[in-house]
């Protein structure tokens, strides 16, 4: 057994901490630093909880999530939606406000800066939700890139703590919590009501799980964050709620094939290879990318992201290699694992054009063998429609 | 927790009887997580002490598993692969492959329980 990593007893140094952090090792998770935080990336068996377990309360239940170590920018002012235009994809003047889209920030060459969540809280507010490994240079770039125009920009991801209740139960939990009306609130709404005795709380119907859930938006200080964790853990027991860390985070998004920055999307993949053509709206009055894109566009793109399901025995991990029946490397793994829900191996990865097509047999290289894969739908998961 | 005393155990978190069934330890088992996969070599492999003989894969990650003495592989629990979870249930008692050793004198350098005891201990508070 050569990978057995223990949790360092402190928190290593130049390493971030959420709000949460001593609430985490407290309940004897197993940290990892991911992205230079020190992060829960499992909670334990003795609790009932583990990878398997805490995606299963998710897709069954309800899962309680600390996602502090995300960021939080706010665009505020006369201009604010013209500047938000400007260097996002999606069309936020369809937003009303409380509501929120998916989206994603540009380079100049139509490639990733991040992905992003737009809400639109006010009239000219809005507050961009946004990747862990990412907040410096995200903050840089809106900031850089909003100069023009009439527009306050502000790094807010300090002053948050940011907890996600997910699953077809998380409603029912934060129900009991506040006094706003919560089947008010539609999926992908926000509201702000009192929640555990603080006034005007963010609540976003929002997640990175493929089920219905909410984020919400606490004060950042660590005697108020311990408490809202565990009231909701409390108030969510008679759902079965258990605390869940990063990785059944990714197995849930994989799942619902939510991309991962550094994985499906970076700073050399573009819109059209990543597939998110319906959360780019090229018809918009210039964005940043825009131009890029549309030459993309009319070239066609030479990899595309599908989704593998594998045939053969064995799990495909990121940055494996795609090779095709002849043994020749034809692209690789984005994002791999064992799908708990689904019981089976699935990733996602990309491929030429050519071997995109739904049944395609592709092999991925695992330990030097080449073990069958095929080229299936995604999402590999979509959770049941409420009836 | 104890560890079975009719065993040697490796700085891997392997342990193997004096009759070469080998498997991995609790302690292993624990750090890993959830496992989902077994991968063992067939019988009649050579396998060398300190090199891997296989892997072990949670979700998240994918674990060597070294040889704790030379030898050949007799016997392989076939039950692993269809059931990796066993090795989370009773670590001792999932035993994962057999081998006919070729130098018993190789186990007298491995491990005894108390020792590996007092190695995890310091392990887990480093």
């Amino acid at each position: 057994m050569s990978v057995v990593e223990a949790t360092p007893p402190v928190v290593p140094k130049n390493v971030r901490k959420t709000a949460l952090n001593a609430v985490h090792r407290q309940m004897g998770a197993k940290m990892v630093e991911f992205n230079g935080w020190d992060m829960p990336v499992e909670y334990p068996a003795s609790i009932g909880c583990g990878i398997v377990a805490e995606h299963m309360a998710v897709r069954t239940g309800v899962g309680i999530f600390d996602v502090s170590h995300m960021g939080d920018i706010r665009l505020a002012g006369p201009e604010a939606l013209a500047a938000v235009q400007h260097i996002s994809m999606n069309d936020a003047s369809r937003l009303a406000i409380g509501q929120a889209q998916y989206s994603a920030l540009l380079y100049p060459q139509g490639t990733f800066v991040d992905d992003v969540i737009v809400h639109r809280l006010g009239e000219d507010e809005y507050l961009l939700v946004i990747n862990a490994g990412t907040r410096e240079k995200d903050f840089n770039w809106v900031r850089d890139n909003t100069r023009q125009f009439n527009c306050a920009v502000e790094n807010l991801s300090d002053d948050f703590t940011q907890i996600a209740i997910q699953g077809p139960k998380a409603v029912d939990v934060l129900q009991k919590l506040t006094d706003r009306d919560l089947s008010e609130v539609k999926f992908y709404w926000v509201t702000r009501g009192t929640l555990c005795g603080l006034k005007n709380v963010l609540m976003g119907r929002t997640g990175y799980t493929a089920e219905d859930g909410f984020e919400i938006y606490v004060p950042s200080d660590e005697e108020t964050s311990a408490r809202v964790w565990y009231e909701i853990l409390t108030a969510g027991k008679e759902f079965g709620a258990i605390p869940c860390g990063l990785g059944a985070r990714n197995t849930l998004r994989l799942e619902g094939k939510l991309p991962l920055y550094g994985h499906e999307i970076s700073d050399t993949i573009n819109v059209w290879e990543a597939g998110l053509d319906r959360f780019c709206k090229m018809e918009k009055p210039d964005f940043i990318g825009r131009a890029s894109l549309e030459k993309s566009k009319a070239e066609g793109v030479k990899t595309t992201l599908v989704g593998l399901e594998m045939i053969d025995r064995g799990i495909a991990r990121d940055g494996y290699k795609i090779l095709d029946e002849a043994g020749r490397e034809i692209g690789y793994v984005t994002s791999g694992s064992p799908a708990p829900f689904l019981k089976k191996n699935i990733a996602l990865a990309y491929v030429p054009p050519a071997q995109s097509a739904i049944g395609t047999t592709v092999k991925v290289e695992i330990r030097g063998q080449g073990v069958k894969a095929q080229v299936v739908p995604t999402p590999f998961y979509k959770r049941p429609k409420k009836s | 927790m104890p560890y079975p005393t009719d065993r040697k155990y490796t700085k891997e978190h392997e342990w193997i009887t004096a009759d070469g069934t080998v498997g991995i330890t609790n302690y292993a088992q624990d750090s890993l997580g959830d496992i989902v996969f077994v991968e063992l070599p067939k019988a009649g492999t050579e396998i060398t002490a300190g090199k891997p003989f296989g892997t072990v894969e949670s979700v998240k990650a994918v674990s060597d598993l070294n040889a704790p003495a030379s030898g050949t592989v007799i016997a392989v629990n076939e039950d692993l692969a269809t059931s990796p979870e066993k090795v989370n249930k009773d670590a001792h008692g999932a035993w994962m492959v057999k081998i006919k050793v070729k130098d018993p004198a190789e186990l007298n350098a491995l491990l005894s329980a108390a020792d590996y005891e007092k190695f995890v201990s310091e392990e887990a508070a480093h």
